[in-house]
């Protein structure tokens, strides 16, 4: 099986990722699309090593894994605490910062 | 005498070092100005003494002038120059400006002049201003002007006379608004001083201008290389000072605020306005005389400024009825031939300066006289409100009377002496202009002759045309000695200077001196002076000693509206310089708000709405945000591509 296909459904899931952020309302939502965005990065990266021959994707996707670890503590720290306060977790909602 | 011997003569005359009593030459312009400072910053504390004070300076210097004037006589002619080196004031490269004092025969004569004539102008100011609750700042302010203007002409070099030309200037300025409550008076102050700023203008410009050709200011290296320079620098430098000359001396065409210059207090009048500061344009040209010496044009210039203003100011005096415009227009006339005369170069020159001093005295005697009726008359000015003062105040009748014989140029008195002299040397200048300038001067005697006799008839004369409280005295003896004095000088000091050309010789080691100075009256020219003197005063006579005066100026030919208006010459500053200016600056105004300011606030402008058009981009929706995010992201993958592809 040839690691392209990998490479192709890193492509699916990011994009799915993508029209996720961009689509949907809400957070936790958002949240989960982001966090398949950064999945699908992974996925690509350790193909990447795995076609190359090297450890260079693979220890970049374990650092990838640790941002994740660390955004989804502040992420949703944030969202419940937004949700707290509006009764509401959609990201349209939180709008009062504008021009 | 050629050019060159002239210029030769000039600066032939070595510069002593100070000795004896010269090295307190300095002390001549510190005394009054110690006083003036004493006076202005004492303030109150001095009213009781203040005057006393005033009066002490100038006098003090008049006797130390006169101590130095018997030691410059006793030296030869050839040694009368003597500097007093004081300290530098300013050394910067090139730029060198040393303080220093110079007497010679002709700052001595100005110095006996301006501290003589003024010693009795202050005598007089103390009965004068002795109801005045600003007596003392009026002395303070005089002693000023003392000490300004014996800094004018005791200066060694172009710099320091330029300090005291502003100096005279200021004080002109504080005394002619000395009475600032009156509205009329702070205008004329401000008018005498922006007309004097267009002199003051081109003598600056005139001293810069030496400054780059000989890299000097002082009277001995600018003179010693005026003779090798380029002709149409010193034609400039020439003309420039004649701008500065004109406006400080009231010439065509800078005459304008001598008249309105009488608001000032009589006194000053008689001091500033008549004997002294008004000549300090004469003194310029007869001190500058090496550089008009080799500059025909200028010279030019100057005869003719002096003719037209002799003539101006003559027919201005012919139509005034008030005393003191009348007079001061005649100072104007006056002024006109003293330039004419040192217009005419070397032949002029000593003319000119003994006219200058003459007329001081005489000119200075009418103002304390006019002062003197004024006093009498509760400050009524308008000679119409005379009439018949003679019997009441007989001592100012007969001191006036002198002065006025002398500035008609009454054979014997000193100005027959001085002005005949003039117009026979304008006449023998010869030539076409000779001739026009000596026709001039001859026309001034008739009008003269003729304004003087009206002064003297409407007020002295005739029926009385008071007011009703009017009560005419004689005035106390502090202002009648002054008068008196002052009528002597007018009478006497002609001889004394004209007769076997003694001044000529005492001036010829400054101006040099033309061959011909002796004095004769009794030519064609004297005759024909005397003649139509003569005939100005038998008008006169006729027009306000036969008849009637009317007690309100009667309608008139539009020549003499015109001259009741000084000849329109506000008229003409007003349409000329005053409009035009007005329109330009506000051209200026609307080019400055539309241009420029219209520029920087429309950029402004366009940048703040941009601005606030773009803002709204700001939704507040994350999403969009992040729309925006993956397009950039778009584009940078795109361009990364394309880059390497």
């Amino acid at each position: 099986m040839s690691p392209t296909f990998y490479l192709y459904l890193s492509a699916i899931l990011f994009t799915i990722g993508t029209l996720g952020v961009l689509l949907r309302r809400n957070a936790i939502v958002v949240f989960m699309c982001i966090e398949l965005m950064l999945n699908a990065t992974n996925l690509a990266l350790v193909t990447f090593s795995r076609i190359n021959g090297t450890l260079d994707g693979q220890v970049m996707a374990f650092f990838v894994m640790v941002v994740a670890a660390a955004e989804v503590v502040v992420g949703l720290a944030i969202i419940v605490s937004v949700f707290r306060t509006r009764r509401s977790a959609s990201v349209d909602d939180a709008n009062l910062l504008k021009y | 005498m050629t050019h060159a011997a002239l210029h030769a003569a000039a600066t032939l005359t070595p510069t002593m070092h100070t000795t004896g009593a010269f090295s307190f030459t300095w002390l001549l312009v510190v005394i009054p100005l110690t006083s003036a400072t004493v006076l202005l910053l004492g303030g109150r504390r001095t009213n009781s003494w203040g005057h006393l004070l005033g009066v002490a300076a100038p006098v003090a210097s008049f006797v130390l002038g006169l101590i130095l004037f018997a030691q410059l006589i006793g030296k030869p002619a050839s040694e009368r120059s003597f500097d007093n080196h004081l300290f530098s004031w300013t050394f910067v490269g090139n730029f060198k400006a040393p303080a220093n004092f110079q007497i010679d025969p002709l700052s001595i004569s100005f110095v006996l002049l301006i501290t003589g004539v003024g010693s009795l102008i202050h005598v007089y100011s103390v009965g004068y201003m002795a109801h005045d609750p600003g007596r003392r700042r009026f002395f303070a302010y005089m002693n000023l002007f003392v000490s300004a203007m014996l800094l004018l002409v005791l200066a060694d070099n172009y710099l320091a006379l330029y300090v005291g030309w502003e100096g005279v200037g200021l004080a002109s300025y504080l005394l002619i608004g000395f009475w600032y409550h009156k509205p009329s008076a702070r205008t004329a102050a401000t008018k005498a001083f922006v007309v004097n700023r267009v002199g003051d203008f081109g003598l600056s410009l005139a001293v810069m201008l030496m400054f780059a050709t000989f890299g000097s200011f002082t009277f001995t290296n600018v003179f010693g290389a005026a003779g090798s320079a380029d002709h149409a620098t010193m034609t400039a430098i020439g003309l420039l000072l004649l701008l500065g000359a004109c406006a400080k001396s009231a010439q065509v065409p800078l005459q304008s605020w001598l008249g309105d210059a009488m608001e000032g207090p009589t006194p000053v009048s008689a001091l500033i306005h008549a004997a002294t500061m008004v000549t300090a344009g004469v003194y310029l040209v007869a001190r500058s005389a090496p550089i008009f010496n080799v500059t025909p044009t200028a010279r030019l210039a100057v005869t003719v400024v002096g003719a037209v203003t002799l003539l101006f100011g003559a027919i201005i005096g012919c139509a005034k009825d008030d005393i003191k415009k009348a007079l001061a227009a005649s100072t104007m006339s006056q002024i006109g031939y003293m330039m004419l005369a040192v217009g005419l170069g070397p032949a002029g020159y000593a003319f000119g300066i003994a006219h200058l001093l003459t007329h001081g005295f005489f000119k200075a005697g009418l103002f304390l006289g006019a002062g003197s009726v004024m006093h009498g008359m509760n400050d009524e000015v308008d000679m119409r409100r005379f009439g018949g003062l003679g019997k009441y105040m007989p001592w100012t009748f007969a001191t006036f009377g002198l002065g006025y014989l002398a500035i008609i140029g009454f054979p014997g008195l000193s100005g027959w002496f001085t002005k005949d002299a003039i117009i026979e040397a304008a006449y023998h200048k010869g030539g076409t202009s000779g001739y026009l300038l000596g026709s001039a001067a001859l026309v001034g005697v008739v009008l003269t002759a003729y304004y003087m006799t009206r002064v003297m008839l409407m007020t002295f004369f005739g029926e009385k045309r008071w007011a009703e409280d009017a009560h005419p005295h004689e005035s106390p003896e502090v202002m009648k000695w002054p008068m008196v004095i002052l009528a002597i000088g007018s009478v006497g000091l002609g001889y004394l200077l004209v007769l076997g050309s003694r001044f000529a010789d005492f001036l010829a080691p400054v101006v040099g001196k033309a061959e011909d100075t002796a004095f004769k009256p009794i030519g064609l020219v004297g005759i024909l002076t005397f003649v139509v003197m003569l005939a100005g005063i038998g008008v006169a006579y006729l027009q306000y000693g036969r008849r009637r005066v009317p007690a309100v100026a009667p309608v008139a030919g539009p020549l003499v509206v015109a001259a009741r208006h000084d000849l329109l010459g506000d008229a003409f500053n007003e349409s000329v310089f005053m409009r035009p200016g007005q329109y330009l600056t506000r051209l200026l105004v609307f080019f400055d708000y539309r241009g420029i300011d219209g520029f920087v606030n429309g950029f402004a402008a366009f940048i703040g709405g941009t601005s606030s058009r773009f803002r709204r981009v700001q939704t507040g929706f994350v999403r969009s945000y992040a729309l925006s995010m993956f397009g950039g992201a778009v584009v940078l993958v795109a361009a990364l591509l394309l880059v390497r592809g």
